[in-house]
């Protein structure tokens, strides 16, 4: 595994409000990372500073190092369509455009300026078979995205971005939102992709966390508190915040 | 505050530190019973091993429900794992008491021989206090003593090799002392096999503490180690 998105003490201020405290943490590819913590604890923040989502949130400063492929993220010369092709975000609701599965997923390719017919179905073929979603829609890839089920309309979103060949997955709570099942089947996708991607996933399923994820961090009001192998921490974290969080004694 | 779990894990110590002292209890009297070869002692205590099954039974049943419901990591799945395995050790500790007890009764009106009751009961008295300072240690969450103990272990084996050869040569000396010389055997190798046991308790401790599982004493790879 080598280390592709690495972020040096990041701070990140609304207005006078700091939000996140000094933030180490590494990534490396073909393996999935969960961002844990109660709500509020800025894992979310953290995760959104990684495609450059917070830009448009007024009186926010951000200092510190994100690395990724020794490029810095927020370099005023770094294209941020590029950046986001790189580094795609599925969120919380799942959020097909209202329009055709094969629209959805052909989006960003069109944006890039594709339009040759036989590459856009092999992409579009390609990336819901990634998704795992591709025989639940191959028959109805004209239909309205937004017809589908939670589970397949995540999936969808998540075929929409690999379609685009990125780097690295940010998902933030993909799962909260779905029934047991579907969550399930998004587990089982995530753990597919990261044989080919780098996952940062933030979750508040500790169970989620501990079954699909290689690293955990545990974040608190702001601050990294641990960072290690998910086997680790969930049989001997270094902290006892982190013992105590993980059995739901605070959060 | 999971409050559920904390009340849940409080209770299941309780029972466990109940079924610690009455196997200690156990033991002592197991050990009494024969060395002042007092067979309605033993045939009481028979009787009695059955509770500790019962409660060690009960320990699991609590512990693997706890386990199921309340999904604990980290630290308190480490507790109550500690509970699972050391409440099976303690049951098996009963256990050779009561084998301890019938071995009593069996030997009852044999010919005996002095010299190695008093050897066993100087090794009766050496497992009483490490059990004792086991549970100790369990209860103070005591590395050291944890250590000690398993350390005591060593001057366990060393004393049944002892009292092996004492049987062996006491049965050549006078024949007659045979019946009672296997007895002391089987009773030797149960407080032996007891001691290890302490060992386990021991090393339950450390890795309830730190999540290391060690061997806190390696035992012998050789009969003459």
């Amino acid at each position: 595994m080598t280390v592709i998105l690495e972020t040096k003490d990041v701070h990140l201020a609304y207005g006078q409000k700091e939000a996140l405290h000094g933030i180490d943490l590494s990534f490396a590819d073909n393996s999935i990372t969960a961002l844990i913590g109660p709500s509020g604890c800025g894992k979310s923040t953290f995760l959104r500073c990684l495609n450059r989502m917070n830009d448009l949130i007024p009186d926010t400063t951000i200092t510190g190092s994100f690395q990724f492929h020794q490029q810095d993220i927020y370099a005023p010369t770094t294209n941020l369509v590029e950046l986001r092709k790189k580094i795609g975000m599925v969120f919380q609701q799942p959020n097909p455009f209202p329009f055709s599965v094969y629209d959805n997923v052909t989006y960003g390719l069109k944006l890039t300026g594709q339009t040759d017919r036989r590459f856009l179905d092999e992409q579009v073929e390609r990336a819901l078979k990634q998704a795992a979603v591709w025989n639940e829609v191959k028959d109805d890839l004209d239909k309205n995205a937004m017809s589908f089920s939670g589970g397949q309309q995540q999936r969808i979103c998540i075929a929409r971005l690999l379609a685009v060949q990125p780097d690295i997955i940010l998902l933030d709570e993909p799962t909260s939102a779905l029934d047991p099942i579907s969550s399930a089947q998004i587990e089982s996708t995530l753990m597919t992709l990261k044989k080919d991607y780098c996952i940062i996933i933030v979750t508040h399923n500790l169970q989620q966390a501990s079954r699909i994820a290689d690293q955990t961090a545990f974040m608190l009001n702001g601050d990294l508190i641990e960072f290690d192998l998910t086997s680790k921490m969930f049989t001997q974290p270094a902290q006892q915040a982190t013992s105590d969080y993980l059995n739901g004694k605070f959060g | 505050m999971n409050n559920i779990f904390t009340t849940e894990l409080k209770k299941l110590y309780t029972v466990f530190k109940q079924m610690g002292d009455a196997v200690s209890g156990q033991i002592e009297q197991a050990t009494e019973s024969y060395i002042n070869h007092d067979k309605d002692a033993a045939q009481a205590l028979i009787q009695q091993d059955n509770s500790i099954n019962g409660n060690e039974v009960d320990l699991e049943k609590q512990a693997l429900t706890l386990m199921t419901l309340q999904q604990p990591v980290a630290d308190d799945f480490r507790n109550v794992i500690t509970i699972l395995k050391a409440s099976s050790d303690l049951e098996r500790i009963g256990d050779h008491a009561t084998g301890i007890a019938l071995e009593t009764i069996r030997v009852k009106g044999s010919h005996r021989n002095k010299d190695v009751e008093n050897e066993i009961a100087s090794l009766t008295n050496m497992i009483r206090n490490m059990l004792k300072e086991a549970l100790a240690a369990f209860q103070s969450i005591d590395m050291e003593q944890a250590q000690t103990v398993a350390n005591q272990d060593q001057d366990v084996d060393a004393k049944f090799d002892k009292i092996r050869s004492n049987i062996t040569a006491a049965i050549k000396n006078d024949p007659a002392v045979a019946e009672a010389g296997a007895s002391y055997l089987m009773v030797t190798k149960l407080l032996e096999r007891i001691g290890d046991r302490i060992v386990n308790l021991a090393e339950e401790m450390v890795y309830n503490q730190t999540g290391e599982i060690v061997e806190l004493n390696q035992g012998r790879l050789h009969p003459n180690d």
